[in-house]
């Protein structure tokens, strides 16, 4: 067969692939009455032409052609597709629990890393409340004392548009920049992710502590009690998505380091995407619920506790039987 | 070897020849890119608050969206390009050739804040540089690469002469000199012409000069059929 029959043989198969190719993304799904398998079939068949076209050395002309229908079938076919509500949904009922279970070590260790600072400072300036100097300018302090005075109508830090809305704009563009700057940190061998942990277990620690020894409980624990679940172990999570890029670095065990690399990224990715939601949820709920004044303190602790027990509930629980299914694989 | 070209073999038996972009063209781009945001904030900033009640928390969740996910939504959705990247040709794509998936952009694009260390993007531009493939650190957790975006395959006219069989048979990349030599002989003199041509010496008649005869040779692979 020469150059001119071949052409003209499948000719009809580019110009058809070729519009295929030229359909806009949603209607290549759904091109009027095509079995979807007809494309990928049609693409192995211009891979082979390609072949042939080399093989029999025809012009380069139509190898050019067929090369560049062969290119862009592969990009069209091999992209990401799939429903993506659906893998949303599925995340978070089952596989977002089941990853913090798989990384449970990293996850306990960046919880360590934000809340033994946390926790040890509060305890420190309840026993000794002059060590918050160390830590805090008087100005500092008393911007913090101005937001939480009993005797204030709105909690929380203000700003001069003092709507909710505006605060729950701050609150995303502050907490969850925090979340990714920890999982960025995680690049310079962990060390970055763990100073964030640590310093913002520090600096969480002594305004908690410093109001609580000033008595400002009812306002100040109401305020975060409501979100701090959320926030918290957000924050830890997305350290944790740090620890485990630093320790792909560190550790790369039978891999190159490269390798190993971009291994834990996959998984360093999936954590980041619980742990932002979780963090943006945290700022939805500071601005909504933890701001309103009116609600008996009792109320809002109660609520956080609640979501405390069921944040344990969900990593402990949830997705477990698709745990059961992927070990007996 | 500095090699700008990465071949990638697909399961269905060709190989993709990918052209890598260095930092240059990147660095250009991500300009590009940093003026359309900076245009776009600004525009937000005059008219939101006008519009809408609470426009600043609204204004803060837009410049948190532009700072983060710009890169990540054209990039996932618009063919691998931001409009940077498409005004200077470029595009990200995985590894293997495929279009860049969603978990791949987000870690490339988060791992900016890193690159950027410790001022204007100097440890992206050293990795660029020590790792294969320009990969600044986000393409190498990622497993991206940006290349160029081949233009579809238009070949220009060349200059009509009588059609002429080849002397000897040629194999493609021999045919692809020919026709790359007729497109661009109207950009060369007659005597450069003729002297780059002379070299094809298998292919020339001794009497023939060497330029016309090369373009007859390329007039007969193009068959006379029409481009």
């Amino acid at each position: 067969m020469n150059q001119a029959q071949f052409e003209a043989r499948h000719a009809a198969e580019w110009r058809d692939f070729e519009s295929w190719l030229d359909a806009p993304g949603a209607r290549k799904e759904a091109a009027a009455g095509v079995n979807p398998r007809h494309w990928p079939h049609r693409y192995r068949a211009v891979a082979h032409h390609l072949a042939l076209a080399h093989d029999r050395a025809y012009g380069p002309e139509l190898v050019d052609r067929l090369q560049s229908l062969a290119l862009r079938g592969h990009q069209a076919l091999y992209g990401s597709r799939g429903n993506a509500m659906a893998a949303v949904i599925e995340f978070i009922g089952s596989g977002f629990p089941a990853l913090v279970r798989r990384e449970s070590t990293l996850i306990l260790t960046a919880i360590a890393l934000l809340f033994v600072p946390l926790l040890g400072l509060i305890a420190i300036l309840l026993r000794w409340p002059d060590f918050v100097h160390y830590l805090a300018s008087p100005e500092q302090l008393l911007q913090y004392e101005a937001m939480y005075a009993p005797a204030n109508r709105a909690l929380g830090p203000q700003h001069k548009a003092e709507s909710q809305l505006a605060m729950f704009g701050y609150y995303i563009w502050n907490n969850v920049r925090i979340d990714f700057q920890c999982f960025a940190g995680g690049l310079l061998f962990g060390v970055g992710a763990i100073f964030f942990m640590i310093y913002n277990g520090l600096m969480i620690g002594a305004v908690a502590g410093h109001l609580t020894q000033l008595g400002y409980i009812s306002t100040f624990w109401g305020f975060v009690a409501g979100h701090s679940s959320w926030e918290l172990l957000g924050a830890a999570i997305s350290g944790a998505a740090g620890l485990k890029i630093g320790w792909a670095l560190i550790a790369p065990g039978p891999h190159t380091r490269m390798a190993s690399l971009k291994i834990a990224s996959r998984t360093a990715v999936r954590l980041l995407y619980g742990a932002a939601g979780m963090t943006t949820c945290a700022a939805f709920i500071e601005a909504f619920w933890s701001s309103l004044r009116n609600l008996p303190v009792e109320l809002k602790v109660t609520v956080g506790i609640v979501f405390w027990a069921l944040f344990l509930a969900y990593f402990l629980f949830a997705g477990r039987d698709r745990d059961a299914a992927s070990h007996a694989d | 070897m500095l090699d700008t070209l990465r071949r990638v073999p697909t399961p269905e038996g060709f190989e993709l020849t990918l052209r890598l972009a260095g930092p240059v063209a990147r660095a250009l781009a991500y300009a590009v890119d940093l003026v359309i945001r900076a245009a776009v904030l600004l525009a937000l900033s005059i008219s939101l608050p006008e519009l809408v009640g609470g426009g600043a928390g609204l204004l803060l969740i837009a410049y948190f969206l532009l700072e983060w996910f710009y890169p990540v939504a054209f990039e996932v959705w618009w063919g691998g390009a931001t409009p940077g990247k498409r005004a200077f040709g470029l595009a990200v794509l995985g590894d293997n050739g495929a279009p860049v998936t969603f978990g791949a952009s987000v870690t490339r694009n988060l791992l900016r804040a890193v690159d950027f260390l410790p001022m204007l993007y100097a440890f992206g531009l050293v990795s660029m540089l020590v790792a294969r493939d320009f990969k600044r650190l986000g393409d190498l957790a990622a497993g991206t690469i940006v290349v160029y975006r081949d233009r579809p395959g238009v070949r220009a006219a060349i200059p009509a002469a009588p059609p002429l069989a080849p002397a000897v048979s040629l194999n493609l990349e021999e045919r692809r000199a020919i026709l790359d030599f007729a497109e661009r002989h109207a950009t060369l003199s007659e005597e450069r012409a003729d002297e780059v041509a002379s070299h094809a010496t298998p292919l020339l008649r001794r009497g023939a000069p060497p330029a016309r005869t090369l373009l007859s040779i390329a007039n007969h692979q193009r068959g006379g059929r029409p481009i």
